[in-house]
C-alpha cells in the first residue's frame, strides 16, 4: 500500500459525547488531502489523535507502516486553526525554541531559519517581539515554524486564514511546492475553493462519522449527473425548447453570458451520449455554450451532508 | 527528557530576564527593611514623649518616695479635694491624675486600706503598660513602709533575696537560654514566612505562565512536540528555580548591605565589640544573641528548608498550573483560589499561635504532617530541633502527596488547555480526569 498514514477505525470519546465514530481514513504518500466537514464534525480531534495531543479510545494510527509513536513527532508539522505564539518573546528566539522541541539542534534550526527569513524576506523581524507585528505577520512565522523542521507530514488547519490574498498565494505555493519535494499534506478547510484548487483526496467527516472520501476526480465522477449546461441561439426559442424536450430531459438554466440565448440543463439518459446531444442540438440551432455540468466540492460537501439528514 | 530542559530553561530565562524579576529581587528586600525601620521608628515616635502625671497627695506618704523616671514626670498637689485636683490637672492637660485621699490616723497608718483607696483619673483610657508600671511603684512603696511598721529590716529583706536565672540544657546536652528561644521563634517565622510568601507568589506564577500559553493558543502547537505532562512539570521546575535564584540573590544582598552598612556607619565589628564592653549586659546580650543563632540546628534547618521549600512549591506548583489550565482568564481563577489558600493560611497560623507555646505538642505536629500545610509548620517547628526521623516521614508524606497531585493536576492540565470559552466547575473538572 502507498498509504503514507493510515487512520484505522478510531473512536474517541469525551465523557458521553462521541467526537470519533469508527473512522478510517487512509491519506497516500505525496498526496494533498482534504479533510472537510462542518464546525464540530470531529476534524480537530482526528489531527489533535495524529499529532499524539489525544489517544484515540479504539482503533491504530500508523504512520508509513509504523504504529504512531513518540518518534513521529519529529515527522510532523502542525499548524493549529487556533493559532499563536509568545507574544512577548522575540521572533527568533521562539522559532528557535519551538524548533528545538521539534527535535533540531540549535545550530540546524537557526540555519534553516535564516534560508525561510531570506525566502519570505522577513529577516529583520528577529528581534521583533510577536507583539509588535501585524496578525499576517505573524501568521507568516508560524507557517515557518510549521515546515522548518522538514517534516514528512504536513498538517495545516485552516491554513489561509488571516492572510490577504497576496499572501495566501505565497503560501499556497509553498504549500504545492512542499508536496513536489515529497511532503504529504493534510489540509482542513471550509473553503472549498482551495479545496477544488489545492486537493488530490479528501474525506468527509460529518458528526463524528467518516461519510466520503476518496480521490476527488473519482468522487466528482460518481456525483455527476450527466448533466449538460446548452446555450443555443435561436428565433423561436420556444418552438426549439418543445423539441429538445420530446427527446432529452431538460429543464431552464442561467449562468452568465453575453447575448440572450435559449439556457438549458440537459440530462441525458444510459442509453444517450454527449455526441449525440450536441448532432442534435448543432442541427437545430447555433450552439455557443455546450459543458458537462461536473459538481464543485462545495456541491458535494452540501449535498452528502444534506443527504444524511 | 531533553524537551523538558528546553522547557526549563524558557521558563526560567524569560522569567529572570523579566524587568519585573529585577524590580522584585531588588526592591522586596528594601521595601522589608523599609517597613519595619518605619515601625521601629514609630514605636520610638510612640514611647518618646514623657508623661506628665499630676500626684494630689493628701496623705503626704509618697511626696519623697514617688520618684519621677525617664518616662513619667510627676508632679505634686497638696492638700486638694478631688474636684480641685482633677481641674487642675486638666488645665495642665497631664496625662492623668493619681489622687491619694487624706488620712485620718497618722501615727498608725493601714497601708492596706490606703492602697486600696488610690485613683488614677484621665482624660483618655490609659494605656495597660502604663497603669502596670505606676501600681508596681506605688506597690514598692506601700510595701517597704509596710515592712517598716511591723518591724521589718528593709537592708536584711534585701539582702536575704536570692535571684534565680535557670540554667537551660536539653536531653541532647546542648545548653540553651532564653535567646535561644527567642531566635528560634524569630527563625521559624521567618522560615514559614517565606515558604508562605513563595507559595503564592510562584504558584500564582506559575499559573500565569499556563495562562499566558492558553491564551495566546501557542500550546497546541507546544503539545504536538512534547507532552502535556512533560510541559507542566517544566514550568513548574522552571518556575521554581526562579524563586531559588531570588533567595539566593537576597542571602548576597543581605550580606553585602550588612557589610557595607557597618563600613559605612565606620563602625568596624572589633570597634562594636570594644564600645559593648562598657555595657556588659549590652555586650553579654548581643553575644548569647549571637550564641544563640549559632545554638540552632542551622544544617538541619539549611537542608529541611530546600527540600521542603522544592517539594513545597511542587506540590502547590501543581495546583496552580492545573488551575491556569482549567480557566480561561486570570478573573476566573478565583473560584478556584480559596481552596488552595484555605490550607496555607491555617498553616500559618497555627505555626504562628501553637509552634511558639509547645513546639512538639499535639496540634504541631499533626499540622506538620499533612502535607498541605506541613512544608510551613514543619519549618516553624524545625528551629526548635525536629527528630529527623519525624522530618524524614512529613517529607516522604509530602512528596507522595506530591506525586499523587502531579498525576491529577496532569490530567486537568491535559484537557484543560484545550478548552476553550466555558468557565468550569469542579464537576466538569472531575469528568476531565476520565477523559
Amino acid at each position: 500500500m502507498n498509504n503514507f498514514l493510515s487512520i484505522d477505525s478510531v473512536s474517541k470519546n469525551f465523557g458521553n459525547y462521541k467526537a470519533l465514530n469508527n473512522v478510517s481514513v487512509d491519506i497516500p504518500k505525496g498526496s494533498i488531502f482534504g479533510l472537510l466537514g462542518p464546525n464540530g464534525a470531529g476534524k480537530t480531534t482526528l489531527i489533535r489523535i495524529i499529532n499524539q495531543i489525544s489517544i484515540p479510545d479504539t482503533g491504530k494510527v500508523m504512520l508509513n507502516g509504523e504504529i504512531l509513536n513518540s518518534s513521529h513527532i519529529r515527522e510532523i508539522g502542525y499548524l493549529p486553526e487556533e493559532r499563536g505564539l509568545y507574544k512577548s518573546m522575540k521572533v527568533g528566539e521562539q522559532a528557535l525554541y519551538l524548533a528545538q522541541l521539534k527535535g533540531m539542534s540549535r545550530l540546524d534550526a537557526k540555519k534553516q531559519l535564516k534560508y525561510w527569513f531570506d525566502k519570505f524576506e522577513i529577516g529583520d523581524w528577529w528581534d521583533k517581539k510577536i507583539i509588535e507585528l501585524s496578525k499576517g505577520m505573524a501568521q507568516k512565522v508560524q507557517f515557518i515554524v510549521t515546515v522548518l523542521h522538514k517534516p514528512s507530514l504536513l498538517i495545516f488547519d485552516e491554513p489561509f486564514s488571516g492572510f490577504d490574498p497576496i499572501n495566501a498565494n505565497i503560501i499556497k505555493d509553498e504549500i504545492l511546492q512542499l508536496r513536489d519535494e515529497g511532503s504529504t499534506v493534510i489540509f482542513s478547510t471550509h473553503r472549498m475553493e482551495s479545496v477544488e484548487e489545492l486537493c488530490d483526496h479528501i474525506a468527509l467527516i460529518h458528526k463524528s462519522n467518516k461519510v466520503l472520501d476518496g480521490n476527488l476526480n473519482e468522487i466528482k465522477r460518481q456525483y455527476k449527473t450527466n448533466t449538460f449546461e446548452v446555450g443555443l441561439v435561436c428565433n423561436e426559442q420556444r418552438v426549439l425548447k418543445q423539441l429538445i424536450s420530446s427527446k432529452f430531459n431538460s429543464v431552464d438554466a442561467s449562468f452568465r453570458s453575453l447575448g440572450k440565448e435559449l439556457k438549458l440543463n440537459i440530462t441525458l439518459e444510459s442509453n444517450q451520449t454527449s455526441n449525440e446531444l450536441l448532432n442534435f442540438l448543432s442541427s437545430n440551432a447555433e450552439v455557443n455554450h455546450f459543458m458537462e455540468v461536473v459538481p464543485s466540492a462545495n456541491d458535494i460537501f452540501i449535498q452528502t451532508i444534506n443527504n444524511q439528514k | 527528557m531533553n524537551h523538558t530542559r528546553l522547557i526549563i530553561e524558557r521558563e526560567y530565562v524569560t522569567q529572570v530576564k523579566n524587568k519585573k524579576f529585577l524590580l522584585m529581587t531588588l526592591l522586596t528586600p528594601l521595601l522589608f527593611g523599609g517597613l519595619s525601620l518605619f515601625v521601629f521608628y514609630l514605636m520610638s515616635v510612640n514611647d518618646d514623649s514623657i508623661k506628665n502625671i499630676t500626684v494630689s497627695d493628701n496623705s503626704g506618704v509618697f511626696e519623697n518616695s514617688l520618684l519621677s523616671s525617664e518616662t513619667i514626670e510627676f508632679s505634686f498637689l497638696n492638700d486638694l479635694d478631688q474636684e480641685q485636683a482633677k481641674k487642675i490637672s486638666k488645665e495642665r492637660n497631664d496625662y492623668g491624675l493619681i489622687f491619694i485621699p487624706e488620712i485620718e490616723n497618722t501615727t498608725d497608718i493601714d497601708y492596706v486600706a490606703l492602697s486600696e483607696s488610690i485613683k488614677f483619673i484621665s482624660e483618655e483610657a490609659p494605656s495597660i503598660t502604663m497603669i502596670r508600671t505606676i501600681e508596681k511603684k506605688l506597690e514598692k512603696i506601700l510595701t517597704n513602709l509596710n515592712y517598716t511598721s511591723i518591724g521589718l529590716d528593709l537592708n536584711k529583706i534585701e539582702e536575704s533575696k536570692i535571684y534565680l536565672s535557670l540554667f537551660q540544657e536539653s536531653f541532647d546536652g546542648e545548653e540553651t537560654t532564653k535567646s535561644d528561644g527567642v531566635a528560634k521563634m524569630v527563625f521559624g517565622l521567618i522560615l514559614g514566612m517565606l515558604l508562605y510568601m513563595f507559595v503564592f507568589i510562584y504558584g500564582s506564577t506559575i499559573m500565569r505562565s499556563v495562562l499566558e500559553e492558553k491564551t495566546s493558543r501557542i500550546v497546541e502547537i507546544i503539545i504536538s512536540s512534547v507532552k502535556p505532562t512533560q510541559l507542566m512539570m517544566g514550568k513548574i521546575i522552571g518556575t521554581s528555580l526562579v524563586a531559588f535564584t531570588q533567595i539566593f540573590i537576597w542571602i548576597i544582598l543581605s550580606l553585602i548591605i550588612s557589610a557595607l552598612a557597618s563600613s559605612f556607619m565606620g563602625v568596624s565589628a572589633s570597634e562594636l565589640n570594644s564600645v559593648d564592653l562598657n555595657d556588659p549586659q549590652f555586650a553579654s546580650g548581643l553575644q548569647s544573641g549571637l550564641a544563640a543563632i549559632f545554638n540552632l540546628p542551622l544544617l538541619n534547618i539549611l537542608i529541611a528548608f530546600v527540600l521542603f521549600f522544592i517539594s513545597g512549591l511542587f506540590l502547590y506548583g501543581s495546583i496552580f498550573a492545573a488551575i491556569g489550565a482549567a480557566v480561561d482568564s486570570e478573573t476566573d481563577s478565583n473560584q478556584f483560589m480559596l481552596p488552595i489558600s484555605i490550607p496555607l493560611v491555617i498553616a500559618l497560623y497555627v505555626g504562628m499561635l501553637t509552634v511558639s507555646e509547645d513546639p512538639s505538642g499535639t496540634i504541631p505536629t499533626i499540622f506538620s504532617h499533612i502535607p498541605f500545610t506541613s512544608p510551613i509548620v514543619m519549618m516553624m517547628r524545625i528551629p526548635y530541633g525536629v527528630p529527623i526521623i519525624e522530618q524524614i516521614i512529613s517529607l516522604s508524606i509530602l512528596i507522595i502527596t506530591f506525586f499523587g497531585c502531579v498525576w491529577f493536576a496532569a490530567k486537568i492540565y491535559r484537557v484543560g488547555i484545550l478548552m476553550y470559552g466555558q468557565k468550569p466547575s469542579y464537576k466538569d473538572l472531575f469528568k476531565w480526569l476520565k477523559y
